[in-house]
């Protein structure tokens, strides 16, 4: 697998702080992979997001994605044709009042002919599967189903990469779901380049890799495995472990013989069942 | 004090219109004062209607509400009363500050209850000591990060002293950090006030510690109501309506699914962890010399 995204030493302030909110940071994204992205508040996750498609640029170093560097203003159409970005409020993201005009917007400004952005817009709401409801109107839909109808119409672009910035902050659970399985079926079965930023430690189980921002800086870097044992490490930086890994850190504490990988809700189940008939 | 009543209360909403739409349908229950009621329910289930009721907000289709024996929708009079004894915050509410400071936004409910300036200030003062934003009654509210803008937004109806507060998600969208202030500053007002306290949430496992009462809404419904641990000793009966359970009742599902014995209901991690020692000291014993 090549690298998509490079991040060379990258630093970024924005104008009304003091405090920098990307601290020379240095990074790599694989084609095709899956990471997920954990820190807290004003730990600069949203920044590095907004960094993968040239809306902010850097204030030193530079982002290269698929050998473009962010900052080159003539090749902006290019970047964002290869990395699309989907954000937290599915509200703001959605402009048209039908759901196939709203994925077809995209491709209309890109230029194309009907043929090719009816295809486009056919193929981007069967991926997230929502090419039944593709005459509905978007504000009668769930908040799982906009966020869904979000991420076709970036689709519709023939992106590379999908960054999607917290975008089940704001969904219940049943929407949160949807989501979620959605994003993973386009990176396993499209091959699609997956960048999730988020705040559930749930939604990182099932990434290939996980890094833990704080102060504009990547703390942590690993499999969700091998961040998540890390319980102590994870606290002093603001942040919880899943429940799983939390339980079996403490029953290891009081003697019990249990791995601290198994992170999904049955292997850890599996785990200590057979820790406890040994 | 207030102790609210409900009783076979139902909204329509649109009707007699092709949208016509049944959001609630034979709900009654009683809250006395004092309790901290948490509200369960998948989106469209009826939760947020529900609490639309409790200071008529919306009005009901048919049923009643009363607030201490009285019809809170009897008059004008009472359904401006009612809306300063119940404290409604709704989802998203630091969308709803609007003044220049944090001081004047948490100064607009009080103010338009007729108070004097010296009551006003105190209850500015004592609402932003609850949620912890004493030292930013002077800045705007828009330079303010999103959990201390949600946090202004609850002081604002707190600055009420409502008897009654209730809460619409007030932690989607926090981090972790954001979501477990916001929770303490409730958990402080309820302490300090005797108030009833409603938090609506999808948030499980928040909603298994903190809550004495839960009420379980599906399909315009009240079909589950009772304490956490008669509630979570049915799981199977939530995941059924499409909800989350806690997270450590699913991992106890799934032990018990390994065959592992566990006591009755299981939804808080110190009761996992207790039920596991316990069945880890039985398994030692059992393998110890006979």
């Amino acid at each position: 697998m090549s690298t998509v995204i490079q991040f060379e030493n990258v630093h970024f302030k924005y104008p009304e702080d003091t405090r920098e909110s990307l601290n020379g940071l240095n990074l790599e994204i694989r084609e095709g992979s899956f990471t997920a992205v954990l820190g807290r508040n004003g730990s600069g996750k949203s920044t590095l997001a907004k960094h993968m498609n040239g809306i902010l640029v850097p204030t030193e170093g530079r982002v290269l994605v698929a050998g473009i560097d962010t900052a080159d203003e003539d090749r902006l159409l290019d970047l964002r044709r290869q990395v699309g970005l989907v954000f937290q409020n599915p509200d703001n993201q959605i402009v048209a009042n039908v759901v196939e005009d709203d994925v077809a917007f995209a491709p209309e400004n890109l230029g194309l002919p009907p043929a090719e952005i009816r295809r486009r817009v056919d193929g981007a709401l069967q991926l997230v599967g929502m090419y039944e409801l593709r005459l509905h109107a978007p504000h009668l839909l769930s908040g799982g189903q906009k966020q869904r109808v979000a991420i076709a119409g970036v689709l519709a672009m023939g992106p590379r990469v999908l960054v999607l910035d917290e975008p089940t902050a704001m969904l219940d659970p049943q929407g949160r779901r949807e989501v979620l399985t959605t994003v993973t079926r386009l990176c396993r079965e499209q091959g699609m380049t997956v960048v999730l930023v988020t705040h559930h430690m749930d939604e990182c189980v099932g990434a290939d890799r996980l890094l833990v921002l704080d102060r504009g800086q990547i703390a942590l870097d690993g499999t969700p495995a091998e961040i998540f044992s890390q319980v102590e490490r994870m606290r002093a930086l603001g942040l919880d472990v899943p429940e799983t890994t939390q339980l079996l850190y403490e029953l290891r504490q009081e003697g019990l013989d249990v791995p601290l990988d198994a992170l999904d809700v049955d292997s850890c189940a599996g785990a200590i069942a057979a820790a406890l008939k040994r | 004090m207030a102790e609210i009543k409900v009783e076979q209360l139902r909204h329509v909403y649109s009707p007699q219109t092709p949208f016509e739409r049944t959001a609630i349908e034979a709900v009654s229950l009683i809250l006395p004062q004092g309790q901290f009621v948490g509200v369960l329910g998948h989106t469209g289930s009826g939760k947020s209607t529900f609490i639309q009721h409790l200071n008529a907000l919306l009005l009901p289709s048919g049923g009643r509400v009363l607030c201490d024996g009285e019809d809170i929708n009897r008059d004008k009079v009472s359904r401006r009363d009612i809306k300063w004894k119940v404290g409604l915050v709704f989802q998203y509410p630091e969308y709803q500050l609007f003044e220049e400071t944090v001081y004047k936004d948490i100064a607009f409910g009080p103010g338009n209850m007729g108070l004097s300036k010296e009551e006003i200030d105190e209850r500015v003062r004592e609402a932003a000591g609850f949620v912890g934003v004493e030292a930013l009654l002077d800045r705007s509210p828009l330079e303010l990060s999103g959990g201390q803008k949600r946090r202004v937004a609850i002081a604002g109806v707190i600055a009420m002293r409502p008897e009654v507060l209730v809460l619409d998600e007030p932690t989607a969208g926090l981090d972790p950090e954001g979501c477990g202030q916001i929770l303490d500053n409730i958990r402080a007002y309820k302490a300090r006030t005797g108030a009833t306290v409603l938090v609506v949430s999808h948030d499980m496992d928040a909603s298994a510690a903190l809550a004495e009462r839960l009420l379980v809404f599906n399909e315009g419904r009240l079909v589950m109501d009772g304490p956490p641990e008669e509630i979570f000793s049915q799981p199977e009966r939530l995941t059924g309506m499409g909800l989350d359970v806690p997270r450590p009742t699913a991992i106890a599902m799934a032990l018990r699914r390994q065959g592992l014995r566990l006591p009755g209901a299981v939804y808080t991690h110190a009761q996992l962890k207790a039920g596991l020692l316990a069945a880890a000291r039985e398994a030692e014993r059992g393998a110890g010399p006979c």
